[in-house]
């Protein structure tokens, strides 16, 4: 469209000064119109080729039989998709991710608002405070794993050692369902609690003092101030650390793995197999067709976890104005 | 069955690294001197060849690369390395897009049965005549480098990882049972006997467990048996193999005379029980002499006796030429040269990889080799023993999955309290859906 518009508005006849004048302000028209394309265009033509092509792509392999060292893919239209919505061990690794979800997200948020809240107030070495916050999540998560999987240890662990010594039997965190969930989202909050946090205290700072100062002055006790300022204020901060979480819950993958000393199954009985960790256990057995359906059916389960969150913040936002 | 290798591989990790500065000292660039040393096979003016070995960990090939290099001063020889389950998952991807592949790549016996299936896509070593080696090697471990049809020779093996049983003298002598090796070794000639054995242990009270836990147990018995988990035409047969089943039942027996201490391979429990005794036994291929080793339990603290049933292997590898190499002849030379007599020797020597050519395992320094911190055990003799006692067995593609499922329904049983015969059926229709 851009281009052929000057060709009409230059006809032969006008004068040269007022030809140049068009040109230039052909150019400024270009400029103002399509520069903005072409700065972002590096960041979305890398995105075509490694993020939106390959998720095209996975489309493709999964509605094959395609295994990745044989030559010829037949196509098998929903099979795929078929035999995984049957399959019960695919319904067993949601389970267990929203389960796992569930278990660190819900305290891990709590405690995230109740450290902000801690932090909004003038302290001395605040920076210091801060800092501390974030270290968890700039530990290795092999290191953090690692370590909880000692602590969490049946025979040797830390936790075992201290209930057994109240006279108590102590607990096999691995073998059960909801002692291995527990176990794996203890990791996980350990590592996010405290960034989240300071995301909530970003959000806590942008309140007006006015409003806490009015409320001292009322008589308002500070966990008053913490639920009828602080959270109506940040809504729209915490939903976006929930979604955010919720997304990364769906893609947790390193803890259960290496939690279970590297088997691709979480677990004899499959008791902490995640999504991620049922998708990696078939792309190791280089079955990429049925692997590829898995990760179209977490993507769809993430499209609609964001199109809640979608609605949710709209509301929220309409009730705080 | 895909941890223990990879537990390996870390172990190996640390002198790969010190090591790879002493290999990229090799390979000086020696001008062909023509018709200089005339014993030499290679054409004197022959063009200059690069080859590449890929490997997945020190192999201690860089003295055997120089050897090789007197008699083909034309090669030029680079390794590069990559940690174990890289190096493999590398390998899939090269040989499946067909480029980037070395020209000679190590396959561990977890993954041998992969590119087996996709024969085509290695040279065929009978193409250089090197099926002439056939007579040298163990019969299984030279079957293991054959095509599925057997028409192709697509690698030669380098060593094996002859299996064991190890045990602690000090809980064997507290229960009442013999400790000395030998008579070890005595009290169970079969699975069945170890059993017994493992009850009279538990009878004696005392607080550690018998054994670690069923899965490797079940693992080596399935080995051991003419037909493991598959049928020649790749068909999975562990619902109908009956020596499957009598593995089975061996170990759920295991599981419910209280011998095992419910404990899985690689876990910080496992591991931290090998120093403080909670177990008195365990399925112990040669590289687990090493992990041992690694929680410092003291010296003697374990010894090493034969394995029941009679032999058995674990792990070991095949050097492969993919298809794309441009030099397969240099390529198979060079892989008849690595796996000789006299490298496999060298290497037993200096980095304890045990040959899989018999006619070594009379040799002194194999057959007269102690390893004193396992009591002065003679584990030269004892894994050759078992290595050599093997009969071979077909493999199918994907018998580490099935290992797994199969160990998994074990574990169900003693962790999760499964019922055996609910379990059993669900570990088949488990292995039966690996396609």
């Amino acid at each position: 469209m851009a281009t052929r518009a000057p060709e009409r508005a230059a006809p032969p006849r006008r004068p040269g000064g007022k030809r140049r004048l068009n040109a230039r302000h052909w150019r400024h028209a270009v400029d103002v119109k399509a520069s903005p394309y072409a700065y972002v265009a590096p960041f979305f033509l890398l995105f075509c080729a490694f993020g939106l092509f390959p998720i095209g792509y996975t489309l493709w392999v999964s509605l094959h039989e395609w295994t990745l060292l044989k030559d010829e893919h037949t196509f098998v239209g929903l099979e795929n998709f078929r035999v995984l919505l049957t399959d019960s061990y695919f319904w067993n690794a949601t389970y267990n991710t929203l389960s796992i979800g569930v278990l660190s997200m819900v305290p891990q948020l709590l405690l995230a608002l109740w450290l902000a809240h801690l932090l909004n107030r003038p302290l001395r070495a605040q920076n210091f405070f801060r800092i501390t916050l974030l270290l968890p999540n700039v530990t290795s998560v092999v290191a953090v794993v690692v370590i909880f999987s000692q602590i969490f240890g049946r025979d040797f662990g830390l936790i075992n050692w201290v209930i057994t010594s109240f006279g108590f039997e102590g607990v096999a965190w691995r073998d059960g369902t909801l002692s291995s969930h527990l176990a794996i989202s203890t990791m996980i909050m350990w590592r996010w609690t405290g960034y989240n946090a300071l995301i909530l205290l970003a959000a806590m700072q942008a309140v007006p003092r006015e409003l806490y100062e009015a409320a001292t002055i009322d008589g308002a006790s500070s966990s008053t101030q913490l639920r009828k300022i602080t959270v109506p204020m940040i809504r729209p901060t915490i939903a976006f650390v929930v979604i955010t979480s919720t997304i990364g819950s769906m893609q947790i993958f390193a803890e259960p793995l290496l939690f279970g000393a590297y088997t691709l199954t979480g677990g004899q009985d499959r008791q902490y197999q995640t999504l991620s960790l049922f998708f990696y256990e078939n792309y190791m057995r280089l079955d990429f067709g049925f692997s590829s359906a898995i990760s179209w059916m977490i993507f769809i389960f993430i499209l609609i976890i964001a199109g809640i969150n979608f609605l949710l913040t709209n509301r929220m936002k309409g009730s705080v104005r | 069955m895909s941890h223990p290798p990879r537990r390996r591989a870390a172990r190996l990790l640390v002198p790969l690294i010190a090591a790879s500065l002493l290999a990229a000292c090799g390979g000086g660039e020696n001008t062909p001197a023509p018709g200089a040393t005339g014993s030499a096979p290679a054409p004197a003016a022959a063009e200059p060849v690069k080859l590449t070995v890929a490997l997945f960990s020190d192999f201690h090939y860089g003295p055997l690369y120089e050897e090789f290099k007197k008699t083909h001063p034309n090669v030029e020889i680079t390794e590069r390395r990559a940690q174990f389950n890289d190096h493999h998952n590398n390998l899939v991807t090269q040989v499946a897009t067909g480029a980037g592949a070395a020209d000679i790549v190590a396959v561990e016996g977890g993954f041998i049965a992969t590119f087996r299936e996709v024969a085509d896509k290695f040279h065929n070593l009978n193409d250089f005549g090197l099926q002439s080696r056939q007579a040298e090697y163990l019969d299984w471990k030279w079957q293991l480098g054959l095509s599925k049809d057997g028409s192709q020779l697509i690698g030669l093996g380098t060593d094996v990882g002859g299996l064991a049983m190890c045990y602690r003298p000090d809980l064997f002598k507290a229960a009442g049972l013999p400790s000395n090796r030998d008579e070890v070794g005595a009290l169970w000639p079969t699975w069945e006997q170890y059993v017994e054995t493992g009850k009279k242990f538990v009878a004696a009270g005392g607080k550690a467990a018998f054994t670690d836990g069923p899965g490797e147990h079940f693992r080596a018995m399935v080995e051991q048996a003419p037909v493991g988990f598959y049928d020649t035409s790749d068909k999975v047969v562990v619902g109908s193999n009956p020596d499957v089943r009598k593995a089975w039942d061996v170990s759920v027996s295991m599981i419910q005379n209280k011998l095992s201490g419910k404990l899985v391979a690689f876990t910080p429990e496992w591991t931290t029980g090998i120093a403080k005794g909670t177990f008195a036994t365990m399925v112990c291929p040669a590289w687990k002499t090493g992990v041992i080793k690694d929680q410092k339990p003291g010296e003697g603290t374990w010894d090493i006796a034969a394995v029941p049933g009679g032999g058995g292997n674990q792990g070991g590898t095949h050097l492969l030429a993919p298809k794309q190499g441009k030099h397969p002849k240099e390529a198979a030379e060079l892989i008849n040269f690595l796996t000789s007599k006299e490298s496999q020797l060298t290497l037993w020597k200096d980095a304890s990889a045990l040959p899989s050519l018999p006619g070594l395992y009379t040799d002194p320094a194999v057959a007269d080799f102690v390893n004193p911190y396992f009591g002065d055990a003679p584990i030269g003799k004892i894994f050759t023993d078992a290595a050599k006692a093997l009969k071979p067995q077909y493999t199918g593609p994907k018998s580490g999955d099935v290992n797994v499922a199969m160990g998994n329904g074990l574990g169900r049983i003693e962790l999760q309290g499964q019922d055996p015969e609910e379990s059993w059926k669900q570990a088949v229709s488990d292995s039966e859906k690996i396609k």
